[in-house]
């Protein structure tokens, strides 16, 4: 079996436990200050990454690359991915003010561009980021590369040959098992895996870890005009106090004036 | 028995200060995103508990310390997974409830 070079790609959020606060104006959501990390799916990939080399052999999974596209600052999420056990990294560099152009198409383009570049046999990303909750990266990369596609996987094998991957999926109802040939896109769901810690030895190894640096035009990608515009950033309303009703004649009763039944 | 070789006894001395110092450090790393807060209560806290325990002087009570740390390093570990993992299952997996 040749040996498989994957490619994680990762987004630096908002922290999963901060309460994100709308930015004035209402078109956004505020970041100055607050802490951002490796976004939770994303992890997911990058831990099933360096798994599938425990499990298979370092000569089975030759290569792990930690890709992000984002701010300068991305770079400590990436340093979190090469302390996980990714052996070297690649930034896409944004302006920190542009980094709301980063929209699925365009961030899709830069990890084709990278995934080509690299030639990566297998791109794990995480099934969608906490922040934007878009889940079409994944997708829309798998088309951009006319792969195929695994998507909210929960269970990844790889086959006796190397040249296919067996996945169980996470769709309504249940789980779906896919055969995918290689070179493929999966995209991670929450129960494949529990990711390792980033322990405090591991991080300061991980600097020595080569960071590359790239910008959206050395992939043919011009971020100047997205597709989509965000408008509005709203709080869900907040929650009414509810009725208590005395008996179940009195709920039936009330549920008929409320015309649900 | 033959007493230990005074190489042996310094080199174990200045090991067990580098493994004690080693686990304060990571822990304190760990410390960081504890949601009480770190300067105002992990730090604090993890200082008295090491050092309440500076007394210690036999290689045996060092080395029983130096387990509690290091399973409070894996406690703090399994905490912080499980919040996320928490966290993410309530917010994208009703199914799993």
């Amino acid at each position: 079996m040749t040996s498989l070079r994957i490619m994680c790609a990762t987004k630096r959020v908002l922290d999963y436990a901060l309460k994100p606060r709308i930015a004035k104006g209402g078109a956004g959501v505020d970041l100055t200050g607050q802490k951002q990390s490796l976004n939770p799916f994303c992890e997911i990939g990058v831990e099933e990454a360096v798994r599938l080399r425990e499990k298979l052999g370092k000569d089975k999974v030759s290569d792990i690359v930690a890709f992000s596209a984002g701010p300068p600052k991305a770079q400590d999420t990436l340093r979190t991915a090469l302390a996980m056990g990714a052996d070297r990294a690649l930034l896409v560099e944004v302006a920190e003010s542009d980094t709301p152009k980063l929209e699925p198409l365009s961030v899709a383009k830069l990890i084709a561009g990278a995934a080509k570049e690299e030639k990566a046999d297998i791109v794990i990303l995480g099934k969608q980021a906490i922040d934007t909750d878009n889940n079409q990266t994944g997708q829309m990369l798998a088309g951009l590369l006319g792969w195929g596609q695994a998507t909210c996987a929960s269970k990844v094998e790889v086959g006796e040959g190397g040249k296919e991957v067996k996945v169980e999926r996470e769709v309504d109802g249940g789980t779906e098992t896919v055969e995918v040939k290689l070179p493929c896109v999966i995209t991670t769901d929450l129960r494949l895996n529990e990711p390792r810690f980033a322990t405090l030895p591991n991080i300061m190894k991980a600097k020595k870890k080569p960071l590359a640096k790239k910008k959206p035009q050395d992939y043919g990608v011009d971020l100047a005009n997205p597709r989509l515009k965000l408008l509005k950033v709203e709080e869900p309303p907040t929650r009414q106090g509810g009725d208590k009703v005395a008996d179940v004649d009195s709920l039936v009763a009330k549920l008929k004036e409320l015309k649900a039944i | 028995m033959p007493p230990p070789a005074a190489s042996t006894a310094v080199a174990s001395s200045t090991a067990l200060r580098y493994r004690v110092k080693q686990l304060y450090k990571q822990l304190l790393f760990l410390g960081r995103d504890w949601p009480q807060g770190y300067e105002t209560y992990f730090r604090p806290r993890l200082h008295k508990a090491f050092t309440g325990q500076r007394q210690l002087e036999t290689e045996d009570e060092i080395r029983k310390a130096i387990s509690r740390a290091e399973y409070m390093v894996k406690e703090l570990e399994a905490f912080y997974f499980l919040k996320k993992y928490r966290h993410v299952k309530r917010a994208y997996r009703e199914d799993l409830l």
